[in-house]
């Protein structure tokens, strides 16, 4: 049987966690430190916790708020937002997080990418590429909590991080972030066929049955959701912090991937 | 007391956090401390070998362990790269080991995985205990599980040394304990319930009749 992690995406604005709906209309959702102690008390596999206005306000990684979320997270804890230089990485990495995640700075200055691997190694970094697409149907990476159109195309950007030293990819589509319309299992395909590191599926999950798919279609090695886990059933209006036991995880999830 | 040896290599502050959570006391330590005061040790790491092996020689604690481990049997706990510097050596590098357990260190055979097993192997995996140990609690409600990010595993030349396998496109060493020595591949200061429960036990129980 191969586990496959399932991960929680916490995103983080003005003093506390919120949903957006394609990268807008944050919805707020509960304080930051109390609802990483409810994951961590649902023994979630892994968390994501991003600042999303940090490097549009140049903001610094908040690093009190980093260090009391290391202090309640007693799985591996990502954190990305704001982050531009190696000794940002340092700090945060000291504070019991495992990983850090680069956006804009990936896009930016990859070569703190090699930086970090160098002195932390690859498995320190994730590349979180957001991915939104034109009226023709074109796909390109944005940055900047999606405001900036890099122009490049997912696999360029990809394959480019990856030349760096990223030790992971999170794939996420912009147009159906919040949506509930599933993953886009092309977008992921089209990823993990010309990469060789774990990629993390991310934006649009409505049901286990796009977890399997972004794995056994897809080709994801890890799948990662915020609405699931924040919204009761799938209602907005509801909100209520959930992830999926262990047995329901082993029934609906595990039993169901190809090749285990 | 537990020291846990700072060497720069590997995340000393969530093993600190965890050991706090179970109720014990712990500090870093360095070639200037005084180990007289630490009843047990842990060993982390993070890394390439080679750079974690010339880091304990630089920091000069490559003798004082030695001399803490095998003269004066103090129990140590060794994680993910810690566990394999406490073999000979590694294929990801030209230095030696320790050399404390009768294992090798070597690179996952991607050839013998299938496609879909990655390398790093990422993620949380359940353990098969091979050996009865106060590492963890006797009776587990459940299969353990732990979280494991690493790109190389041990192989034994000792069979009574394994003390815990796991399986990833095949089954490899992801424990070895000898006496007072014990070392995980996993990181039992990111694994919940489960590394608290090792953590705990390798604190309170784990060759403490001596």
């Amino acid at each position: 049987m191969r586990r496959i992690r399932l991960i929680p995406v916490l995103l983080f604005q003005n003093q506390g966690l919120v949903k957006t709906v394609k990268f807008k209309n944050p919805n707020y959702i509960g304080d930051a430190i109390n609802s990483v102690k409810i994951f961590n008390d649902k023994e979630v596999d892994e968390l994501i916790f991003l600042d999303i206005e940090a490097t549009q306000k140049k903001k610094a990684p908040d690093m009190s708020l980093i260090k009391q979320i290391g202090s309640e997270c007693f799985m591996p804890l990502a954190y990305g937002g704001g982050i531009t230089k190696l000794d940002q990485v340092k700090q945060i990495l000291e504070s019991g997080v495992e990983k850090i995640v680069l956006n804009t700075t990936a896009f930016e200055n990859p070569n703190l990418i090699n930086q970090i691997a160098t002195q932390f190694g690859s498995q320190s970094i994730i590349v979180s590429i957001d991915v939104n697409k034109n009226i023709f149907g074109k796909k390109t990476v944005f940055v900047e909590s999606g405001k900036t159109n890099t122009k490049m195309t997912p696999t360029e950007f990809a394959i480019k991080v990856c030349e760096h030293g990223a030790g992971e990819i999170m794939i996420n589509s912009i147009e159906r972030d919040g949506t509930f319309s599933g993953y886009d299992i092309e977008l992921i395909k089209s990823i993990t066929e010309k990469v060789s590191i774990p990629v993390v599926a991310c934006g649009g999950a409505q049901s286990m049955n796009d977890y399997i798919s972004a794995i056994n279609i897809g080709g994801a090695s890890a799948v990662a959701a915020g609405s699931m886990f924040v919204y009761r059933g799938g209602n907005v209006k509801s909100i209520l912090i959930n992830y999926p036991s262990q047995k329901i995880l082993d029934t609906e999830l595990y039993a169901k991937i190809i090749r285990n | 007391m537990i020291g846990i040896i700072d060497y720069g290599v590997g995340n000393i502050g969530s093993i600190l956090n965890m050991l706090k959570k179970v109720g014990h006391k712990a500090e870093i330590v360095n070639k200037h401390s005084d180990f007289a005061t630490f009843r047990k040790l842990i060993l982390p790491g993070v890394g390439a070998f080679d750079y974690g092996a010339q880091k304990l020689n630089e920091s000069g604690l490559w003798d004082i362990l030695n001399h803490e481990v095998i003269e004066n049997k103090k129990p140590i706990l060794g994680i993910c790269l810690g566990m394999q510097l406490m073999t000979k050596g590694s294929e990801e590098g030209k230095l030696k080991g320790l050399g404390w357990f009768e294992a090798e260190t070597v690179k996952f055979n991607s050839l013998s995985l299938p496609k879909e097993y990655k390398i790093p192997h990422m993620g949380w995996n359940n353990i098969l205990i091979k050996k009865p140990s106060s590492i963890l609690s006797a009776h587990q409600q459940e299969t353990p599980r732990f979280y494991f990010v690493h790109s190389y595993h041990v192989i034994s030349n000792e069979p009574t040394e394994v003390l815990f396998t796991a399986n990833y496109g095949y089954d490899f060493v992801s424990g070895l304990e000898k006496n007072n020595i014990v070392g995980v591949q996993f990181h039992p200061e990111k694994s919940h319930k489960f590394g608290m429960d090792l953590l705990k036990h390798f604190a309170e129980n784990f060759y403490s009749e001596q």
